[in-house]
C-alpha cells in the first residue's frame, strides 16, 4: 500500500537508499569505460612498433617514477582508511603526501619527456606512442591531483566523517586507477622487448 | 536564459583565452589548428562552467552550497535543468531539428546526383555537404532514441523518480549544443570533407575543418559515455521495489544494452580521434605510412566503436518497437526471456566484428573468415527480435494506430536492412560491393530503417504521454505511408546502383546510371517532403490537439498510470511492482501498484472504445 506523503518525503527517502551503491557503481562503471580508452593506447602501440624499443630509454628514472606513484597509492589508502575512524590529522597528511607524490611524478615526467625529445622526437614511430601514452597518462594523473587537492581541501574545512566521506573514498579508488594503468604502460613502453 | 546568455559568453571568452594564450605562447597565426585546439578545450570549460556546473559542482568542489536553478514554465528547457523530463524534451527537440538539417544535406546531395556530371556542387563541396551529412545523421541515430526516450521514460517504467546522475544527466544534455557549433562552424576553417568516417590519411591533410570534427565528434562521445553510465547505474540501483530484472519492460532492457555499448567502446572512437588529431596538430605519425606509421590502425579503432555504434543506434529502436507492438496488439511479449538474452547477445558480438568493414582494406587475410562467421552469428539474436515482433502480433487484437502502423513497417525495412546485410559481411560478395551504393542503400535500410522509423514509432506512441495531447490519427498514418513509399523508392534503386558500379561518396558518375539516379533524386524530394507534414503534424497537436488523459492506449507499463505529462517527481507514492509489465489477457496478471492503483489487472482492457484513439473527436 502506498503511504500518503509529498511527492518530496518519498524522493528524499528513495535517494538515501540507492544513492551509495549509485555513487559506486557509477565510479566503476566510470574506471570500466577509461580502462577502454587506455587500452585503445596500448594497443595502438604494439600495432605500429610491435615491441620495438629505442637505444635510450631511462630506466632508472622510470623505475623511480613508478616507485613514486605506488608509494602514492599506499599513503592515499591510508588517507581514506583515516578517514574512515575519523583521524583527520592522520587524513590530511597523507593525502598531502599522496598530491606531493603525484606531483614530483609530474615533474619526473617532464624530465623524461626532455630527454625522450631529443632521443626520440614525436614524429618517429615509437616517440609518437611514447608522448601519448605517457601524456594521456600525465593528464589523468593531473586531474588525480586536482580532485585530491579539493578533497583535501574541503577536509581541512571539517567536512567528511567516519560515515560520510564518498567523495574521498571516490577519488582515491580513481587515484588507484591512475596507478593501475601506469602499472600497465610502464611494461608496455619500457620492459617489452628491446635487448 | 541567464544561464544560455551566461554560458555562451563564458564559451567565447574561454576560446579567445585558449586561442589567444597559445598564439602568444608559440607564435604563427591565430587561425592555427593548435591555437583553435586549445581554444576550443578552454572555451567548453567555459561554456560548461557558465550553463550550470558552475552553480553547482564547482561551488561544492571550494565548500560553498550550490545554487541551484529555480526557473520554471518553459525556461526550463534553456537551461541546466536537472529534471530527467525536461533533459528528455531537450534531446527529443535538439534532435529533430538535427535530421532536419542532416535531411536538407541530404536534399542538396540528391539535387547534385541527379544527373551525372558536376551540376549545382563542384567535387569538393559535394565531399563537404555529404560528410555533413553523415555526420549529423549519425549523431541523431546515437543520440535521439536514447537521449530522449531513454531519458524521459527509463526512470518511469522502472519506477524511480529521476536519473541516478541528476546533474551529470544535464551536463550530458549541455555538451550536445558545442558539437553542434563546432560541426556548423567547420566551413569558417575550410570545411571537412573525409566523410563521418574520417579516414586517414586524407583526414590528416585535408581542410582545417577537419579539426573542428574531430574535437566536436570527441566532445559528442563523452557525451555519450556519460549518458550511458548514467542509464545503467539508473536500471541497477533505483529500480523500485518488485522490479527484478525479469520484469523490466523490454524498451529498459534496450537501453541497458545499448549503453553497455556506448559506455565502454565509444572510448575507441575518442582514441582514434585523438590520434588523428595528435597526427595534424603535435607532429606525431601513427597514420603515416612513410614514417612508419599505419592508417588500417585508424580503422580498426575506430571501427571497434562504429560498428557496435550501429547497435546503439538499434537496440532502443528495437525496445520502442517491441514496447509498441506488445501494448497495441493486446499480447504479452512473445519468448520475452529470449528477447533480453538477445539484446545482451548482441551487445557482446558487437565487438567482435568490426573488421567487416575491412575486407578490401588489405588486412590480413586471415581476419576474414572469423569477422565474417561473428558478423553472420548477429543474425540469430537479431532474428529472435523479429520473431517476437512477428510473433507478438500474431492473432493479437491489432489496434491500427499510427503507433503500430510505424511499428509493422519497421519490421519490413529493417528485414530488408537484414538480408542485404548478408551481402556484406559475406567476404566473397563483399569485395565486390564495398564502397558501392548497395552499401548506402543497405545502411539507409538499416539506420534509417531500423533507427528512424522506430524513432517516430516512439514519437507517435508517447506524444500524448509527454505533452498530454493526442495525434490527429488520420494524418499519422498518410505520413507514415507517405514516408514509407518515398523511401523505398529512393533507396530500392540504390542497391540497383551499386550492383551495376555506382561508387558510394562521388559526386560524378557514369552516364548510363543517369536514369535510376534520376528516379532517386525526385523520390528523395517525395521522401524529404513527408516530413514537413511531420513537423505539421507534430506541431499542430501541441497546441490543439484533443486532450489524451493518462493512458490513452490502456497501457500496463507504470509511465501509462501516471498524468499526462507526469508530475515533477513522476509518483505520488513509491511504487510496488507485483508481476510482469505484458500480462495482457492473462488472468491474476497484475504490474504494479502505487498510491491506490493497481496496472496490468486482470481483465484485459479491450481496444475498441477503449480510451480517445486520436482522431478530432
Amino acid at each position: 500500500m502506498a503511504m500518503t506523503t509529498t511527492p518530496e518525503a518519498v524522493h528524499s527517502r528513495a535517494e538515501a537508499t540507492y544513492r551509495p551503491a549509485a555513487n559506486r557503481l557509477g565510479l566503476w562503471l566510470f574506471l570500466a569505460s577509461e580502462t577502454f580508452l587506455f587500452s585503445a593506447f596500448i594497443s595502438s602501440r604494439f600495432v605500429v612498433s610491435g615491441t620495438d624499443q629505442p637505444e635510450h630509454l631511462n630506466q632508472g628514472l622510470a623505475l623511480l617514477l613508478t616507485l613514486l606513484l605506488l608509494w602514492s597509492s599506499i599513503s592515499a589508502f591510508r588517507a581514506e582508511a583515516a578517514i574512515a575512524h575519523d583521524n583527520r590529522r592522520l587524513f590530511q597528511r597523507e593525502m598531502l603526501t599522496t598530491i606531493v607524490l603525484g606531483l614530483l611524478f609530474l615533474v619526473g615526467v617532464g624530465l623524461e619527456f626532455n630527454e625522450a625529445l631529443a632521443d626520440f622526437p614525436a614524429n618517429t614511430i615509437y616517440g609518437s606512442s611514447f608522448f601519448m601514452l605517457i601524456g594521456l597518462h600525465a593528464f589523468h594523473v593531473l586531474t588525480g591531483i586536482l580532485a585530491l587537492g579539493v578533497v583535501w581541501n574541503l577536509g581541512r574545512l571539517g567536512h567528511y566523517g567516519s560515515d560520510d566521506h564518498w567523495p574521498v573514498e571516490g577519488v582515491v579508488k580513481y587515484w588507484h586507477f591512475v596507478d593501475l594503468m601506469w602499472v600497465a604502460i610502464y611494461p608496455t613502453l619500457y620492459l617489452f622487448g628491446g635487448s | 536564459m541567464r544561464q544560455l546568455l551566461r554560458a555562451v559568453i563564458f564559451g567565447i571568452l574561454g576560446y579567445l583565452v585558449g586561442a589567444v594564450l597559445t598564439w602568444l605562447v608559440r607564435g604563427g597565426s591565430l587561425g592555427d589548428e593548435v591555437c583553435v585546439v586549445f581554444g576550443y578545450v578552454v572555451g567548453l570549460v567555459g561554456w560548461l562552467f557558465g550553463i550550470g556546473m558552475g552553480d553547482t559542482w564547482v561551488r561544492e568542489w571550494f565548500g560553498l552550497p550550490a545554487r541551484e536553478s529555480e526557473v520554471t514554465g518553459w525556461k526550463r528547457y534553456l537551461g541546466f535543468s536537472t529534471n530527467h523530463k525536461v533533459i528528455g524534451i531537450q534531446y527529443l527537440a535538439t534532435f529533430i531539428v538535427v535530421l532536419l538539417l542532416g535531411g536538407v544535406a541530404a536534399m542538396i546531395i540528391r539535387l547534385e546526383l541527379a544527373q551525372a556530371g558536376e551540376g549545382i556542387l563542384n567535387a569538393d563541396r559535394y565531399n563537404q555537404i555529404m560528410s555533413m551529412h553523415g555526420i549529423l545523421m549519425v549523431a541523431v541515430a546515437v543520440a535521439a532514441i536514447l537521449g530522449s526516450f531513454g531519458n524521459y521514460l527509463v526512470p518511469i517504467m522502472i519506477g524511480a523518480d529521476d536519473m541516478a546522475f541528476p546533474r551529470l544527466n544535464a551536463v550530458t544534455f549541455w555538451l550536445i549544443p558545442p558539437v553542434a557549433i563546432g560541426l556548423l562552424a567547420a566551413p569558417a576553417l575550410g570545411s571537412f570533407d573525409a566523410g563521418w568516417t574520417a579516414y586517414p590519411p586524407l583526414s590528416v591533410v585535408n581542410n582545417g575543418g577537419q579539426i573542428l570534427f574531430v574535437l566536436a565528434v570527441t566532445t559528442f562521445g563523452l557525451s555519450s559515455i556519460l549518458g550511458g553510465l548514467n542509464v545503467i547505474t539508473t536500471i541497477v540501483t533505483m529500480r523500485a521495489p518488485g522490479m527484478t530484472w525479469g520484469r523490466l519492460p523490454i524498451f529498459v532492457w534496450a537501453a541497458f544494452a545499448a549503453s553497455m555499448i556506448s559506455l565502454l567502446t565509444t572510448q575507441f572512437f575518442a582514441a582514434s580521434l585523438v590520434l588523428i588529431a595528435m597526427d595534424r596538430v603535435a607532429g606525431t605519425v601513427f597514420f603515416d605510412g612513410a614514417a612508419g606509421g599505419d592508417p588500417l590502425l585508424y580503422q580498426h579503432l575506430f571501427w571497434f566503436y562504429s560498428h557496435p555504434a550501429v547497435y546503439v543506434m538499434v537496440l532502443p529502436g528495437f525496445g520502442v518497437v517491441l514496447e509498441t507492438i506488445t501494448h497495441m496488439s493486446r499480447k504479452p511479449l512473445f519468448a520475452y526471456k529470449a528477447v533480453v538474452v538477445s539484446l545482451l547477445t548482441i551487445a557482446g558480438l558487437s565487438v567482435i566484428v568490426w573488421a567487416h568493414h575491412m575486407f578490401t582494406s588489405g588486412m590480413a587475410e586471415y581476419l576474414h573468415g572469423p569477422f565474417m562467421f561473428a558478423t553472420e552469428m548477429i543474425s540469430v539474436p537479431t532474428g529472435v527480435i523479429f520473431l517476437s515482433a512477428v510473433a507478438t502480433l500474431w492473432r493479437g487484437r491489432l489496434w491500427m494506430k499510427t503507433p503500430l502502423f510505424f511499428a509493422m513497417i519497421w519490421i519490413f525495412q529493417f528485414l530488408m536492412g537484414g538480408v542485404t546485410g548478408i551481402f556484406l559481411a559475406d567476404v566473397v560478395t563483399d569485395v565486390s560491393l564495398h564502397d558501392s551504393y548497395f552499401v548506402v542503400a543497405h545502411f539507409h535500410y538499416t539506420i534509417m530503417g531500423g533507427m528512424i522509423f522506430a524513432f517516430l514509432t516512439g514519437i507517435f506512441f508517447w506524444f500524448p504521454k509527454i505533452t498530454g495531447r493526442m495525434i490527429n490519427d488520420r494524418l499519422g498514418i498518410i505520413f507514415a505511408v507517405w514516408l514509407t513509399i518515398g523511401f523505398q523508392l529512393t533507396f530500392l534503386p540504390q542497391f540497383w546502383l551499386g550492383t551495376n558500379g555506382m561508387n558510394r561518396r562521388i559526386a560524378d558518375y557514369p552516364e548510363q546510371l543517369e536514369g535510376a539516379n534520376l528516379f532517386s533524386s525526385i523520390s528523395a524530394y517525395f521522401l524529404g517532403g513527408s516530413f514537413l507534414l511531420l513537423v505539421y503534424i507534430l506541431l499542430s497537436a501541441a497546441r490543439r490537439g484533443p486532450r489524451a488523459g493518462d493512458n490513452p492506449w490502456n497501457a500496463s507499463t507504470l509511465e501509462w498510470q501516471v498524468s499526462s505529462p507526469p508530475p515533477e517527481h513522476n509518483f505520488s507514492g513509491q511504487p510496488t511492482v507485483l508481476g510482469h509489465p505484458y500480462g495482457y489477457g492473462t488472468a491474476g496478471s497484475r504490474h504494479a501498484e502505487f498510491a491506490g492503483v493497481t496496472t496490468g489487472g486482470p481483465t484485459p482492457p479491450e481496444p475498441t472504445g477503449a480510451g480517445e484513439g486520436g482522431d478530432n473527436e
